[in-house]
């Protein structure tokens, strides 16, 4: 806890700053916020953050949650998630939904837009395997309608069905009736969403965006 | 005349069609031509003709006796209103027809540039003919008819999603950007007159008509851009930048233009005046929303009810939308943002309350009237250029133009300047030149410049002879060049595909997971606000606007239903399940992602071709079941109440059926292979016959015997000439669930392809295909119910032996 005083010098965030692309304003408001809902602890927990009452109503809340703990989420070739995760792998995780910027070159946009479809797709490959199986699926469609009042399963199952007829339909067109689609592995997740320009939108507007995060980076540096 | 075919004629030399196109077309000028000097004489003025028409009438009355009962008799005043306008809508249609009939040409040259052409040679006509050019843009005309189905068609269909996530960009456009040019351009307009000698006409012009005349002529005009954007296809953020604006800048307009109206009649202008002027802009601005967000609420609420008369149900969408333009202008409030908010606040429950069949007459109707207004707007300005009294004063009008040009450029680059410190998503300099270059201005400017008091603004034709000009110059210049430098800059590009039902669910996962991502920041943002907004939505709203379950609904399962829906009626259309619509043109069915397939169904679909009897007695009975229950659910057909539709019944698992469709389909394929007998097509004759006949295979005459009591079983298979179309239509009348309109068309696809298939083997046919036959009939069959009442109970057992 004592250690908490000396992270929040400048300098000790330069390496939070170059690892995640945030300023160090944007790393000093996530850090009030990480501190209130640790309540000064170094580490946060699942209970933490499911006690956020905003969150109560949000029909993902358990997936949120888990891919906050997910160790995939870490930039790092780790598997598994994290009891509880300290400040850095919180920004780690956060750091996925940063936006573009108007300097960012077309190759970094590719591998931005990689990155944040990596994100969601490993928030619905819950075991890992490196694919979307039908039974993952259903459980998506299934925690997104959870919250719309009574909704039958069947529809709730129709619909995954009717997406995953459409990502094996898209990805391989030919099948013979005895072949069996396992599962949409990242191209074909990345195909079916080419439409959706993941790289701008999804993002969050972090407090203090409008200094281009990654300018003023280096500029302090 | 001569002069008229000869400027259309070189672009569709060497072609049949074209030339038929512009032969219609000359014909129709030539009609125009003709008749319109007649009609022109007491146009001006209406009391006329039914001044004379009366007069005619009681002559007879009087000589009662004497005369003989007229047999024919020539009243053309009688009908010369309504006669004209209808000829004037036929050329505006015909001429729109003609363009898209040369390829080449419309490729070329933006549509509206061509109808403006259309309209001077037209107006050039009637000046040739001597005669008077009726006011056609007036501005009563323009206002109150011709611009609201445009501006409504836009607010209706307007991609709520972007427009809002960039209601700030498009604002600051909108309201500074046409401050800017305004004031911009005025100033500088009457500097230039300033420094003009002394003796010349433009020294006189003060500083307030200057500041007029540039608050007309900054606005970008929704007409001119939705018909130069949509040839075009730019990316929707781009689109929704330059139409939002134009759409939204009509308040800055109004109030300017009232504003500065009035101080030239007084003369003066004082700090108060400049505040109030403030204030009214907020009160035209907001008050034209609200006014139009109120019969917006009343529309969806009207709906609520309208389930037992659908037939009127499409009305309410117009009929409350143009009681809220006309509201709002009444007041003198923003009639286009009235429109725009009535058309976008009932949408949404609109389309939760109405039916499918509603929806599309909606959608017809708008782009119908639209498009019309649209080409009649610019047939009118041209002949209106050709009309109007114009004073060209070279400096005045080069002035203009390069000053539009510059205070466009320099306001949106500026803007886009402060906006991209708030933007997350940057404007970059193409974007930036797209969006200057894309502000067009159009006949609303002329019409508001036609709308001046010539007493009050002696300068009223040089005004208008400076608007017509800087019209045309955006119009032609700007809107023909706009496509080869999209192109050139490889701007990017609408995406054409429709929306995938992944990337639905991935829309509003997103959706959901920024909220909860922000929610953890602990920044109460953007998502934030809209994800209270839309449970608050969810909460009170829909459940008072929109009627039964369908309130309860959620987005996602609204457009699950929604794009059921149309696979099922491409199917339906495209002929019983073997061709798949090319939206899904793969073989892949539910089998193949099923993760565990239970044994019995499949061992059983294998052990098939070996016993094919059986599997299809089977089958046979199915389909008989099918049948009867189709029949007890039949209505009869009335003309005010249409045919229920399946869209409301919910079609919760019609997509996996249809794949369980192609998946028989498919089993009856290798059946027949084993059969040694081609299969039949679905739609041979044979599979008619065998298919009205269920399972016997009787012929032509017993089949239609048997229609008495096999009524409306299968409506739609049976046709066998063009001629028989209302065979179909009287089954329908007596039994059958689907309206005669839907029937007829599903005939349509039916009878095309099976007179081509008539050809190809029409005799070849033999008893033996009717082995295969009855349970092929599964498929249109299935499909018929489906579309006309689903009953899923009824379905659940049906499909058990194909598929679990």
């Amino acid at each position: 806890m004592g250690a908490s005083h000396t992270r929040t010098e400048p300098n000790e965030f330069q390496d939070l700053m170059d690892k995640t692309g945030f300023s160090v304003e944007q790393i000093k408001n996530l850090r009030k916020r990480f501190l209130q809902l640790s309540g000064n602890e170094e580490t946060i927990s699942r209970e933490n953050l499911d006690s956020i009452p905003a969150l109560a109503n949000n029909p993902l809340k358990k997936e949120i949650i888990n891919a906050i703990f997910d160790k995939r989420n870490q930039h790092e070739s780790e598997v598994g998630s994290f009891q509880e995760i300290g400040f850095e792998q919180f920004l780690m995780v956060m750091s996925h939904f940063r936006p573009p910027t108007l300097k960012t070159t077309p190759e970094e946009k590719e591998a931005l837009r990689k990155e944040k479809l990596r994100f969601l797709f490993n928030m619905h490959d819950t075991d890992n395997d490196g694919t979307i199986t039908l039974d993952e699926y259903r459980k998506v469609v299934e925690d997104l309608l959870s919250k719309s009042g009574a909704i039958e399963p069947a529809t709730a199952k129709g619909i995954a069905d009717a997406a995953m007829l459409e990502v094996a339909s898209t990805n391989v067109p030919h099948m013979a009736p005895d072949e069996f689609y396992e599962g949409i592995t990242f191209e074909h997740f990345e195909q079916i969403l080419k439409g959706l320009e993941m790289e701008t939108r999804m993002h969050i507007r972090f407090l203090d965006v409008g200094t281009a995060t990654m300018r003023c980076g280096r500029s302090t540096s | 005349m001569p002069s008229g075919t000869g400027s259309l004629h070189p672009a569709g030399t060497g072609r049949r069609l074209p030339e038929r196109g512009l032969l219609l077309l000359v014909v129709l000028v030539l009609l125009e031509g003709s008749v319109l000097p007649l009609g022109a004489a007491g146009s001006p003025d209406v009391t006329p003709p039914e001044h004379g028409g009366g007069h005619k009438a009681s002559d007879p009355g009087h000589n009662f006796t004497k005369k003989a009962f007229p047999v024919l008799s020539l009243d053309y005043h009688h009908i010369q209103l309504p006669f004209e306008i209808a000829l004037w809508v036929l050329l505006a249609s015909l001429m729109k027809l003609g363009f898209h009939l040369i390829p080449r040409l419309s490729s070329i040259v933006p549509e509206s540039c061509l109808l403006i052409v259309v309209g001077l040679l037209v107006g050039g006509l009637i000046k040739l003919a001597g005669e008077e050019v009726p006011p056609l843009l007036d501005s009563k005309l323009f206002f109150l008819i011709l611009l609201p189905p445009i501006i409504l068609d836009a607010g209706y269909f307007l991609p709520i999603r972007p427009f809002m996530e960039n209601l700030g960009t498009i604002l600051m456009f909108a309201v500074v950007g046409t401050l800017w040019n305004a004031f911009f351009i005025g100033g500088l307009l009457y500097g230039v007159c300033q420094i003009q000698p002394e003796h010349s006409s433009l020294h006189a012009i003060e500083l307030l008509p200057c500041l007029l005349f540039g608050s007309i002529i900054s606005a970008v005009d929704p007409v001119a851009v939705l018909a130069v954007f949509e040839e075009i296809h730019i990316n929707e953020l781009l689109h929704i930048l330059v139409f939002g604006e134009s759409l939204l800048n009509d308040a800055v307009t109004v109030v300017l233009y009232h504003l500065f109206e009035e101080y030239t009649a007084a003369g003066t202008v004082t700090v108060v005046d400049c505040i109030l002027g403030m204030i009214s802009f907020l009160v035209v601005a907001l008050g034209g929303v609200l006014v139009g967000a109120i019969y917006g609420f009343l529309a969806a609420l009207t709906s609520r009810f309208t389930s037992h008369v659908r037939v009127i149900e499409p009305l309410f969408v117009f009929v409350y939308s143009y009681m809220a333009y006309l509201s709002a202008e009444m007041f003198h409030l923003s009639g286009i943002m009235a429109l725009i908010a009535c058309g976008a606040v009932m949408r949404p429950y609109m389309e939760a309350n109405i039916s499918h069949k509603s929806h599309t007459t909606i959608k017809y109707f708008l782009k119908m009237w639209s498009s019309v207004s649209e080409t009649l707007i610019f047939i009118f300005l041209g002949v209106a250029t050709v009309d109007g009294p114009h004073y060209w004063n070279w400096t005045f009008v080069t002035v203009t133009v390069v000053l539009c040009l510059v205070a466009r450029v320099i306001g949106v680059v500026g803007l886009t300047f402060i906006i991209n410190k708030f933007r997350i998503v940057k404007l970059t300099t193409k974007d930036q030149f797209i969006i200057a270059y894309g502000g067009l201005r159009g006949a609303i400017a002329f019409s508001l410049g036609f709308l001046l008091d010539s007493e009050l603004f002696p300068m009223r034709k040089m005004f208008l002879t400076a608007i017509i000009t800087v019209i045309f110059f955006t119009v032609f210049v700007q809107g023909m060049t706009i496509k080869p430098l999209v192109e050139l800059l490889a701007v990017k590009k609408k995406q054409e595909a429709k929306r995938t039902i992944n990337e639905e669910i991935h829309t509003q996962f997103l959706d959901h997971l920024l909220t909860g991502i922000e929610d953890i920041c602990g920044h109460y943002g953007h998502h934030h606000w809209k994800d209270k907004l839309n449970r608050f939505n969810k909460k009170y709203v829909k459940k008072f606007l929109i009627a039964g379950e369908r309130s309860k609904e959620p987005q996602l399962i609204a457009f699950y239903h929604k794009m059921e829906m149309k696979q099922a009626i491409e199917l339906v259309e495209s002929g019983g399940g073997v061709k798949m619509p090319a939206a899904v043109p793969s073989t892949v069915s539910m089998q193949n992602i099923q993760p565990k397939k239970p044994p019995a169904p499949k061992t059983g679909d294998r052990a098939m071709p070996a016993l094919p009897k059986g599997r299809e007695e089977e089958i046979r009975k199915i389909l008989r079941s099918n049948l009867q229950r189709t029949r007890q659910r039949l209505r009869s057909y009335n003309r005010h109440t249409l045919v229920i539709d399946p869209f409301e019944d919910g079609l919760s698992d019609l997509l996996i059926k249809k794949h369980k469709m192609i998946e028989l389909e498919k089993k009856i394929k290798q059946m027949n292979n084993y059969l040694t007998v081609p299969a039949a097509p679905p739609d041979s004759p044979t599979m008619c016959r065998a298919r009205l006949a269920s399972g016997r295979n009787t012929d032509f005459t017993p089949a239609q015997q048997q229609k008495g009591n096999r009524a409306g079983a299968d409506p739609q298979a049976y046709s066998m000439k063009p001629e028989s179309g209302s065979v179909p239509s009287i089954q329908v009348d007596l039994a059958s669930p689907q309206s005669p309109d839907s029937v007829n068309v599903m005939d349509e696809f039916r009878r095309a392809k099976r007179e081509e298939e008539d050809e190809e083997q029409g005799l070849m046919m033999k008893p033996p295909h009717g082995q295969s036959g009855p349970s092929k009939t599964g498929e249109p069959q299935k499909m018929t119910r489906c579309l006309s009442d689903p009953g899923p109970s009824a379905d659940e057992e049906e499909d058990e032996p194909f598929l679990p």
